[in-house]
């Protein structure tokens, strides 16, 4: 007697329920990537003037360098819609990563240091070695989070446990808020540096063209394509040490390497373009609300669904208040709160 | 160590047409029933069937949705919470314990009902949790926090804690999981304990239907929500009613050491004449008619 | 032991006696150790306080000696000390011990009941509201002084009011309330950064000062409704923590051992709101100090777990060192804020670091 003749108990009813589930999540996540199609696309279409979306293709595919449209898109909001993706991207995956490393709710990429330590050395940049430049910002920028990050990690991994979530947490916040404590010293002391410092911590797309773009664009996709690497490492962290260790994962590296991504992620993401809250901390739970707590599909929502946000609030930020422009970071609160808001009024909570 | 005689007053609960459910799933309808009044009784039914959240709409931690719960007679939901824990107490089935709690702290918890403003920590309560803690026999872990404890101690904890409330009824939801078999023996005589000498309603859910036989003065067998059977262990335990209940064959012999039914289940294996239940599987008597 | 259990005869007599009275020493211990944690340390905490208090009155550009102190304390000073005790440094070591155990107390409250360390009145938005009203006051009503702080408290109601209403749906679960609060803290985070992006330089100044959280401002007419306040809120919140015991083991473990689990929440909310409220509004948000009181506080007590008072006091002693600290220790004088975090940080990453017992660490 064969196995095969055995009745198949129950095993028939379910699969078509989970493929049923993954081609809705699929679809879902196709129509978000549409969705950030359409918002490049009037990004480099609106912004002093609006451009009609033929000429928008035009300046693409067919440029022409004496063509002012096309000046203006190439140049001006082409970075812009570009690293408005990739920024959305990057902090949408850092904040699932952070609070999947965690396994805390309340998690955002900014506790591991990298917004206070970015803060910190631009302000030294501005004081001490006289930057002025966006690109002279981001390199400081840029160290300012990796070393932060370094020293917040190795903390939380001194003494027997190594980086538990709750020591990352909450050697994150300290340290956050020590170096937070040095920058509003020096600010409050020089009101020069306080004068130009204000600007780039309200993070903005304007101002950063294409050899930014360029330098910073490997960080941004190198980090991406790493978080996105992350789903199951994710998944089984989240199951706690003792089970994940228990399904043979190996929790030390799991941890570093995590940390690693969100420190490409939020890092590059900071230095382009200025800290930018909100996007970090909230964008995962909307992904989570979607689609469920797998990770291997919350970090490609996060990585479409940030983006959106992002550049819809640049678009609304040059609308709003023409000729000028409201910084992405403030539109993006605005924008992204309500919403989030009523998400979370109408939907159950997943708790991660 | 040897429990107070002190006898209990005789505190009723009972369920009139209990309807309970989590947002739109209604998980019992219309369930009626009464907890008899010192006695044993164990809830039993196969996962999913309700007999979890019977039990919380009991101890007043699930609103009804309609219907009421009553103890002593009165809607439970009218009489103050530390009033009904005064009465009632409640093991929990997923209890979170705070990080770094030492033990007795923990179980110093369950004295809350009898503390206040004006009565804060009476030579009372320091005996009752010793008391607590030695039936349970965590004495000895009573300065080590609570992260240290295996599973079987933990649930011991969290039961000595229950048991530090000094209730007339106690409700207790799987309280034998995690523990080996001669811990569960030892909690489920000390439940006896309780309800021989002080008169302690004592309500039990419990997978293990065979201790659930022997301990059980009286037995529930629910399905889906509602009550299945009632009655003593040999009333309720029948092949028949294990077949509705569980969808389980089997066959009832009486326990040699208790005399209380005990269920032999038959599953696809290991029956004495192996290949004559393998052609009843192939056939599909499997597919759960009853074929006894 | 167990023969005597499983009996149905009880056993009288000596060995009863015996092993009762040992069960009991045995907890009684237990809960004297635990006791010793629970009343020296708050000891301890108090003693420190006074010695910054003295420090606090005694130290500055005009040395006043303790004796000096006292005397114009108790009415007998010359105008000179009395001025400078009375008018200076008491109102602001006074708001400093206030402030300091307000914030202390409310972050214990958040980070008890949602069980959660990063749960702190800054995350949840409250502090924003204050914060957000009062640079609305400073860069566009051109207020200053008391007339900030009124703001400021009344900003902070108004939001916590608001979150209130956006997460209630039949009760406030869990992590509703708190991811509102997120959400309402960035859109106040925004409009306080775009006030201070076009405000002018001086302007955005004075608001940064404020924003670090600074006792400048503290005056001897601020003093008494913040007192008041506070000799209301205060044993309301330890009256209150009570319950913290019971939620701290979650729903079902508290409501069976006879906690009004959902009226305590809010009633702990309410109060955790109004603290934070009447310190921000006091000194501004004063960083740090809300969520680094409660883990240190619990740390020091080991294990009771809930630890209110000891926060309390952990929060004072921070608030007034780092005053004292920011104010005659550095080679510039530098507000309060600041400071917070330079002193409780490097604490609490020492307490992470040093603690390898299981339990405490992660």
């Amino acid at each position: 007697m064969s196995v095969t003749e055995l009745p198949r108990l129950r095993a028939a009813p379910v699969e078509p329920v989970i493929r049923q589930r993954a081609s809705s999540r699929t679809l879902g996540l196709l129509g978000c990537a549409l969705a950030v199609a359409v918002l490049c696309f009037l990004n480099l279409a609106i912004g002093a003037r609006v451009t009609p979306l033929g000429a928008v293709w035009d300046a693409i595919f067919h440029y022409d360098q004496a063509d002012t449209d096309h000046l203006v898109i190439r140049e001006l909001r082409l970075p812009r819609t570009i690293l408005g993706v990739l920024v959305g991207a990057a902090l949408g995956m850092a904040g699932a990563v952070m609070q999947g490393v965690t396994r805390n709710p309340l998690a955002d990429p900014g506790i591991l240091g990298v917004n206070a330590g970015a803060s910190l050395l631009v302000v030294i940049g501005i004081s001490a070695f006289g930057v002025t430049s966006i690109l002279g910002y981001v390199w400081f920028a840029f160290a300012g989070a990796a070393v932060a990050s370094v020293v917040v990690y190795s903390v939380a991994a001194l003494g027997r446990e190594g980086a538990t979530p709750v020591k990352l947490a909450l050697a994150g916040a300290a340290l956050s808020a020590a170096f937070g404590a040095v920058t509003s010293a020096m600010l409050l002391l020089d009101q020069a540096t306080f004068d130009q410092f204000r600007f780039w911590a309200v993070g903005s797309l304007s101002g950063r063209d294409m050899s930014i773009v360029v330098q910073i664009a490997p960080f941004l996709i190198a980090g991406c394509l790493l978080a996105l690497c992350l789903g199951r490492v994710l998944n089984t962290l989240s199951l706690g040490e003792d089970v994940a260790r228990g399904l043979g994962a190996n929790v030390v590296l799991s941890r570093g390497v995590s940390a690693g991504a969100v420190v490409l992620l939020c890092g590059a993401a900071t230095a382009a373009c200025g800290p930018i809250g909100f996007v970090g901390l909230t964008i995962p739970h909307v992904a989570r609300m979607i689609a469920g707590p797998d990770y291997r599909w919350v970090l490609p929502y996060s990585m479409v669904l940030a983006p959106i946000l992002l550049l819809a609030a640049d678009i609304i930020g040059r609308v709003v208040a023409r000729p000028g422009e409201l910084q992405v970071a403030i539109v993006t609160a605005f924008l992204g709160a309500p919403v989030f808001i009523a998400l979370v009024r109408r939907k159950k909570l997943a708790e991660l | 160590m040897v429990l107070s005689d002190a006898p209990a007053t005789r505190h009723t609960l009972s369920a009139s047409e209990l309807g309970l459910g989590y947002g739109d799933r209604q998980i019992v309808e219309d369930l009626t029933v009464d907890i008899p009044t010192g006695k044993v009784t164990v809830i039993i039914g196969a996962n999913g069937c309700g007999k979890s959240t019977l039990l919380r709409g009991l101890a007043r931690l699930l609103t009804p949705t309609h219907g009421a719960v009553l103890l002593d007679g009165r809607s439970i939901s009218s009489i103050p919470s530390k009033q009904v824990a005064k009465v009632m107490g409640l093991l929990p089935q997923a209890p979170i314990a705070p990080e770094g709690i030492t033990v007795a702290d923990l179980v110093g918890r369950g004295r809350y009902p009898h503390q206040g403003w004006f009565r804060q920590w009476a030579p009372d309560d320091d005996r009752a949790v010793a008391e607590a803690l030695t039936v349970t026999s965590t004495l000895e872990l009573a300065d080590r926090p609570i992260e240290e404890m295996s599973g079987g101690q933990r649930q011991r904890v969290w039961i000595a804690m229950a048991l530090a409330q000094e209730t007339d009824l106690l409700l207790l939801d799987e309280p034998t999981t995690y523990l080996d078999l001669s811990h569960q023996l030892e909690v489920l005589d000390l439940l006896t304990d309780l309800n021989r000498r002080r008169g302690t309603t004592v309500v039990i859910v419990m997978h293990d239907l065979n201790l659930a036989c022997r301990y059980a003065d009286h037995l529930i067998a629910m399905r889906d929500g509602r009550i299945s059977a009632e009655g003593t262990p040999n009333e309720v335990i029948t092949a028949e009613a294990m077949m509705e209940v569980f969808g389980l064959r089997s066959t009832i012999i009486t326990d040699p050491v208790s005399k209380t039914p005990t269920i032999i289940p038959i599953g696809r294996h290991h029956c004495a004449d192996d290949s004559d239940d393998e052609t009843a599987v192939l056939s599909g008597e499997w597919s759960g008619e009853t074929s006894s | 032991m167990t023969a005597v259990l499983t009996g149905r005869r009880p056993t009288r007599g000596a060995v009863r006696v015996e092993a009762d009275t040992a069960g009991v020493e045995v907890v009684r211990r237990v809960r004297h150790r635990l006791r010793r944690r629970t009343v020296v340390v708050p000891l301890a905490l108090l003693m420190f306080l006074l010695v910054m208090f003295c420090l606090a009155l005694t130290v500055g550009d005009f040395p006043v000696s303790v004796q000096q102190v006292w005397l114009s304390l108790t009415g007998r000073g010359t105008r000179a000390t009395d001025f400078i005790v009375h008018e200076l440094r008491l109102p602001r070591a006074v708001i400093a011990l206030a402030v300091g155990a307000c914030f202390g107390l409310s972050g214990a409250i958040f980070q008890s009941m949602m069980r959660n360390p990063l749960a702190s009145p800054d995350i949840i938005g409250i502090t924003s509201g204050a914060s957000a009203a009062a640079v609305i006051a400073i860069l566009m009503l051109g207020l200053s002084g008391f007339a900030i702080s009124a703001f400021a408290f009344a900003g902070a109601l108004i939001t916590a009011l608001a979150i209130y209403l956006l997460a209630w749906k039949q009760g406030v679960a869990g992590y509703r309330l708190v991811l509102v609060g997120i959400g309402i803290a960035a859109m106040l985070g925004a409009i306080i950064d775009y006030l201070l992006t076009r405000a002018q330089i001086w302007d955005a100044q004075v608001a940064l000062l404020w924003l670090t959280g600074s006792l400048n401002g503290a005056s001897a007419a601020e003093l008494r409704p913040l007192l008041l306040l506070m000799v209301i809120v205060v044993p309301l919140a330890l009256w209150a923590g009570g319950a913290l015991g019971g939620l701290q083991l979650g729903d079902d473990a508290a409501t069976s051992i006879g906690v009004r689990v959902e009226r305590s929440r809010l009633l702990l909310i309410l109060i955790g709101v109004a603290l934070a409220s009447i310190a921000t509004a006091a000194a501004g948000p004063v960083g740090f100090v809300a969520f680094v009181s409660g883990p240190i506080a619990r740390r020091l007590t080991h294990g009771t777990g809930i630890a209110l008072v000891p926060a309390a006091l952990v929060g004072a002693a921070v608030v007034i060192t780092a005053d004292f600290v920011g104010q005659h220790l550095l080679p510039v004088q530098l507000p309060v804020g600041i400071l917070t975090a330079a002193v409780g940080a490097p604490f609490l990453l020492y307490l992470l670091v040093r603690s390898n017992r299981i339990g405490h660490g992660g």
